[in-house]
C-alpha cells in the first residue's frame, strides 16, 4: 500500500504538466461550484430577509372572540415548545381613523412590547426623526401618515376607532419601512396605549413570532398548536402558507444551484476519468513489469486510487481558495450605486467542507475505472506487445 | 545437483477460434547453479516457453515445478509471491520504471516483497550496482540513462531479492557487440558469485555457445540440447 502510494506520487510528480491541468481543472470546478453556492445562498437569504425578515413568521390570533389574553405565562409556555423560535412578541392591533383638521386617513394602530418587538421590525433602525414611544399616548408614525395628515414631529392627532372613540395621540417619532403600505397606514405605540385606544384590559390581539430556521415555519406552527387546549379558537398562520410561491421560488433557486452543481461535478468526474485511463495507457509497461516483479493486481490499482484521490484532495484544495478569492472579487469589485456589494454572498464553511470533500471522493470515484485496467493488465499482452 | 526448475509435456495452444499451437510437449528440466541458453529462429516458441517457466504465461497443459513447488494451481497473488521470491526478469527492452532513479529501480523488487528495508538490503543495492559499474550515477533517473546502463540496471534489480533463477529474454537484443560482451560477462560474474541459475534467451551464437548447456527450439519442440 505504501509502495502504491509512493509510486503514485511520483508518477504524478513526472509529469507535472498533465497533473497540473488535472489538478487545475477540478479546482475550477470546485471553486465554480463554491461560487454559485455562495451566491445563490446569498441571494437566498436576502430575499428572505428582505420578504419575510421583518415580518412575522408565525401568528397566533384569536378567531373566537378576537382576543388573548397576556398572561406573562404564555410568552414563556411558548418557547417551550419549540427550539427554533427566536423571539415571541405580543402584539395589539386595531384599524381607525387618523384625523387632523380636516384631513383623515385609514390607519392601523399597533402596540407593541418594544423590547420583543424590535428584534423582529427593527424599529430602532427604521426611526428616521425623533424616537420609539415610551409614555401613555406617545405613537410614531409612518413617514407617509406624517405627511398626508400634514403634521410635524411632537404635533397631536386625533385617532378614532369605531364604535369606541377618539384618542388624542402625540407623534414622538417617525419611521420608514420602505414600503409605502406601512409607511402610509401604521401608528406604532406601547402596548398599554393601545390597549387604551381600543379600549382592551391586559388583552391581545395576535403574537408574533420570528424562527431560528425559516423553513421549518409548518412544524413549528403545529407545535404551537398543540399547546392550546381549545385550538379551534386560534388561528395560528405562518409565512410558508402565507407566501407558496415564495417558497417555490427558493426551492426552484436551490434546485438549479444543486443541477448545475452536480453537472460540474460530473464534467469533473469524467474529466479525470478519462485522463487516468489514458495515464494507465501510458504506464502499461511500468504496470507490467511491476506485475511481472510480483506486485499484487490490488497494489497495481491502488497507484491509480491514490492518484485519483491526490488529484482530488489538491484539486479541492486549490478550489476552494480560488472558489473564496473569486467570491472575494465579487463581493469587491461588483457594487451597486451605494458601493454595497450587488449581491452579499453567504460564504457557508461547512458547505464548502463538504464540496471540497465530494470533489475528492468523486476523483477518486473516476479513478475506479483505471484502476480495475490497471488490476486488469495482463503482464503478458504487455510484454508481448513491447 | 537438483533440478531448480522442471517443466513436463508443456503445451501451448494461442487462439479459441483459430488455434495455432505454439509448444508441442516440452519437457525440460534446469540444474541448480546452471547457465543455460536457448535459442531458436523468431516464431519457434522459445519466449512462449520462458513465459510460461516465469509464471507471466499459463500453458495449456503440462506442468511446471519450480524449486520444488508445483505452480500450475497457484493462484495469481501466489504466483506474484513466488516470482518476487524466486525469480529475476531481465528483458530485452529492459522495463525499468523511468519515473526512479537506477537506486531506486533497483530496490523495487524487494519494496514489493513489502519488507522492511534493512541495511543489509541497502548495501546489497550498491554492492550490485558496483558490480554492474553504474555506482556514479546511481541517482539518475532512469530515463536519463543509456541503453546499456539501463540494461545493467535491470541486471542489478534482478538480483536485489537473491532469487535462485533469473530468466533473461535477450538481454542484450538492442546493445551493441561491445556492450553485450560486457553484458555477457557481468551475467557468467553473477552466476558463479551468488550461485544463480540463468536462463538466457539470445539469437546470438557467440553468447548462446558460451552457456554450459545450449537448447535450440525449433517449430515448438526441442530441436537440439547440447550439455558441456
Amino acid at each position: 500500500m505504501k509502495l502504491a502510494f509512493n509510486i503514485a506520487i511520483r508518477f504524478l510528480k513526472v509529469s507535472k504538466l498533465q497533473t497540473l491541468t488535472i489538478i487545475l481543472g477540478i479546482a475550477v470546478g470546485v471553486s465554480v461550484q463554491i461560487f454559485i453556492g455562495s451566491l445563490i445562498g446569498g441571494l437566498q437569504k436576502d430575499l428572505v430577509n428582505t420578504t419575510i425578515g421583518n415580518a412575522s413568521q408565525i401568528t397566533i390570533k384569536n378567531v373566537d372572540t378576537g382576543y388573548i389574553q397576556n398572561d406573562n405565562s404564555l410568552i414563556e409556555q411558548i418557547y417551550t415548545f419549540s427550539d427554533n423560535i427566536k423571539i415571541v412578541s405580543e402584539t395589539v392591533d386595531g384599524a381607525g381613523s387618523a384625523i387632523k383638521n380636516t384631513k383623515s386617513l385609514p390607519a392601523l394602530l399597533r402596540g407593541f412590547n418594544f423590547q420583543n418587538a424590535e428584534q423582529i421590525y427593527e424599529f430602532s433602525e427604521r426611526v428616521i426623526s425623533g424616537e420609539l414611544p415610551t409614555n401613555l399616548n406617545e405613537v410614531a408614525v409612518g413617514s407617509g401618515v406624517l405627511e398626508e395628515l400634514g403634521i410635524n414631529l411632537y404635533d397631536t392627532f386625533e385617532l378614532n376607532v369605531p364604535l369606541i372613540g377618539s384618542t388624542t395621540l402625540t407623534v414622538v417619532g417617525v419611521f420608514s419601512f420602505n414600503v409605502s403600505q406601512v409607511d402610509s397606514s401604521w401608528i406604532i405605540s406601547n402596548l398599554l396605549t393601545a390597549q387604551q385606544v381600543l379600549n382592551l384590559g391586559n388583552e391581545l390581539t395576535s403574537i408574533e413570532m420570528q424562527l431560528k430556521d425559516v423553513f421549518l415555519a409548518e412544524e413549528d406552527s403545529v407545535l404551537v398548536e398543540s399547546m392550546f387546549v381549545d385550538a379551534v379558537n386560534y388561528e395560528i398562520t405562518n409565512w410558508i402558507e402565507l407566501n407558496g410561491e415564495l417558497l417555490s421560488g427558493l426551492q426552484g433557486q436551490s434546485t438549479s444551484s444543486l443541477m448545475i452543481q452536480v453537472f460540474v461535478m460530473i464534467s469533473v468526474v469524467l474529466g479525470i476519468s478519462s485522463v487516468l485511463a489514458i495515464s494507465v495507457m501510458q504506464k502499461s509497461k511500468q504496470i507490467g513489469i511491476l506485475k511481472a516483479m510480483g506486485i499484487k493486481d490490488k497494489d497495481a490499482s491502488f497507484v491509480f486510487l491514490f492518484q485519483g484521490f491526490l488529484l482530488g484532495l489538491l484539486g479541492a484544495i486549490l478550489g476552494v481558495l480560488l472558489g473564496l478569492g473569486l467570491s472575494y472579487a465579487f463581493s469587491t469589485f461588483a457594487l451597486d450605486n451605494n458601493r454595497e456589494p450587488i449581491i452579499n454572498l453567504f460564504i457557508d464553511y461547512g458547505f464548502i467542507t463538504i464540496s471540497a470533500i465530494i470533489a475528492t471522493l468523486a476523483s477518486t470515484f473516476a479513478s475506479l475505472i483505471p484502476a480495475r485496467k490497471s488490476s486488469k493488465l495482463s503482464v503478458i499482452e504487455v510484454i508481448r506487445n513491447a | 545437483m537438483h533440478n531448480i526448475i522442471e517443466l513436463k509435456n508443456i503445451n501451448k495452444i494461442y487462439g479459441s477460434k483459430v488455434k495455432t499451437q505454439v509448444l508441442f510437449d516440452v519437457s525440460l528440466a534446469f540444474e541448480e547453479k546452471s547457465f543455460n541458453s536457448i535459442i531458436g529462429q523468431s516464431g519457434s516458441g522459445k519466449s512462449t516457453l520462458l513465459n510460461i517457466m516465469s509464471t507471466l504465461d499459463k500453458p495449456s497443459s503440462g506442468e511446471i515445478v519450480i524449486n520444488g513447488i508445483q505452480t500450475t494451481k497457484f493462484k495469481k497473488n501466489q504466483l506474484a509471491n513466488l516470482r518476487n521470491e524466486t525469480i529475476g526478469f531481465i528483458f530485452q527492452f529492459h522495463y525499468l520504471l523511468p519515473e526512479f532513479t537506477a537506486y531506486e529501480n533497483v530496490l523495487m523488487p524487494y519494496r514489493i516483497s513489502g519488507k522492511k528495508i534493512t541495511k543489509e538490503v541497502l548495501e546489497r543495492a550498491n554492492e550490485l550496482l558496483e558490480i554492474v559499474g553504474l555506482t556514479n550515477v546511481k541517482n539518475n533517473l532512469a530515463i536519463n540513462m543509456s541503453g546499456g546502463q539501463q540494461q545493467r540496471v535491470a541486471i542489478a534489480r534482478s538480483l536485489i531479492n537473491l532469487p535462485k533463477i533469473v530468466f533473461a529474454d535477450e538481454p542484450t537484443g538492442n546493445l551493441d557487440s561491445r556492450t553485450t560482451e560486457q553484458v555477457y560477462e557481468l551475467l557468467r560474474k553473477i552466476n558463479e558469485k551468488y550461485g544463480t541459475t540463468f536462463i538466457i534467451i539470445t539469437h546470438d551464437r557467440n553468447i548462446a555457445e558460451k552457456a554450459d548447456r545450449i537448447i535450440e527450439i525449433k517449430d515448438g519442440k526441442i530441436y537440439m540440447d547440447i550439455k558441456k
